[in-house]
């Protein structure tokens, strides 16, 4: 079988499809490095977390909670209950990939956030039926584009960030949400009934457990809720299939 | 630019868990073998989780972020992503200006 793919094609094409991402997530990064300065982080601190964490939601979260004495452990416990998804998005898609060194994924892995994730297993799907795997080259040049911009634009938001005022009043907070509609809908078009009853359960069992436990609990319970409407909505006539390769 | 000790170990602290969680899923990987049921919940991760990260912005927030939701949706139906994102930005601007 040919392939006609390069190193300068692939990353072309995983910049072309990082693009709106990127724009959706740089008021978010200016968003956490104005509010990380303002919380008495430094920008080095700020830029520091962005690098290390490459983490909106669970970053927000942070600087929500954060005050002094540094609470250390709710922070922690906080981080990892937002991110806790990422544990089943890397068993996802890292059987998708092709053989690699293991400390490439590693250090590949931690570029992965939930917009170059969707992407990558949306091409992944493209690249499966056309008969080939995705690279490593659009998975992880991808990641890592999008932790640079991350970066860029935290240190951007700690520099400028005192000036710019409420970034609500451009409706630059809802970017990242109108992002997430756009996946979920890709994931939806593509899949059967069962990616719509999914998607149906978990949002309104994690609006309900927003109200009542309050987050980041929504985002576990909602995942929950629509991993078990799939499972019960599954019709064996549509026969099984084993999921990794 | 300073570095305070507590604030630096906080961050390591956040950044240890958020790697483990994103390289744990490399040793569950191999060993998944899935049929059936669990395929099918496996399959419904992506949309599962994306949609628990936004249903509180989109259901509980206020009415002009379920309404801009609303069309957020109906344009993700149709338009490519960075046009979906313009339109749902226009949409909730409109709508937060309107007083909702």
């Amino acid at each position: 079988m040919t392939d006609d793919r390069t190193v300068s094609t692939e990353l072309r094409a995983a910049a072309a499809d990082l693009a709106p991402a990127v724009i959706a997530a740089m008021p978010i990064g200016l968003l956490f490095g104005a509010l990380a300065t303002a919380k008495g982080m430094s920008p080095l601190e700020a830029v520091l977390a962005s690098a290390l964490m490459f983490s909106g939601g669970a970053q927000l979260a942070a600087v929500e909670i954060w005050h002094h004495p540094v609470p250390i452990a709710a922070l922690v416990a906080s981080t990892l209950l937002i991110n806790a998804r990422f544990l089943l998005m890397s068993a996802s898609l890292a059987p998708k990939l092709p053989k690699l060194p293991l400390l490439a994924r590693l250090v590949g892995f931690h570029a992965l956030a939930d917009e170059n994730w969707a992407l990558s297993e949306s091409r992944a799907a493209e690249e499966a039926a056309a008969g080939r795997r995705i690279t490593a080259t659009y998975v992880f040049g991808q990641g890592w584009m999008f932790v640079a911009a991350w970066v860029a634009a935290t240190a951007l938001g700690a520099v400028v960030g005192p000036f710019l005022g409420d970034p609500r009043r451009l409706g630059a907070d809802f970017a990242f949400t109108a992002i997430f509609v756009g996946l979920v809908a890709s994931f939806v078009r593509r899949g059967g009934g069962g990616g719509v009853a999914a998607v149906l359960a978990s949002a309104a069992a994690a609006a309900i457990a927003h109200r009542t436990l309050g987050a980041p609990w929504h985002i576990l319970i909602g995942a929950a809720a629509g991993l078990l409407a799939a499972a019960l909505l599954h019709r064996p006539a549509a026969g099984p299939k084993a999921v990794t390769r | 630019m300073s570095l305070d000790p507590t604030t630096l170990a906080a961050i390591l602290g956040m950044a240890l868990v958020t790697w483990l969680c994103r390289i744990g899923g490399l040793a569950l990987a191999g060993r998944l073998r899935l049929s059936g049921r669990a395929a099918a919940a496996f399959e419904a991760i992506p949309p599962a989780v994306l949609t628990a990260v936004i249903a509180p912005t989109l259901l509980v927030t206020g009415p002009a972020e379920t309404l801009a939701g609303a069309v957020t949706i109906a344009a993700a139906l149709r338009l490519p992503l960075l046009a979906t994102v313009v339109v749902g930005v226009g949409a909730v601007l409109v709508l937060r200006t309107a007083g909702l």
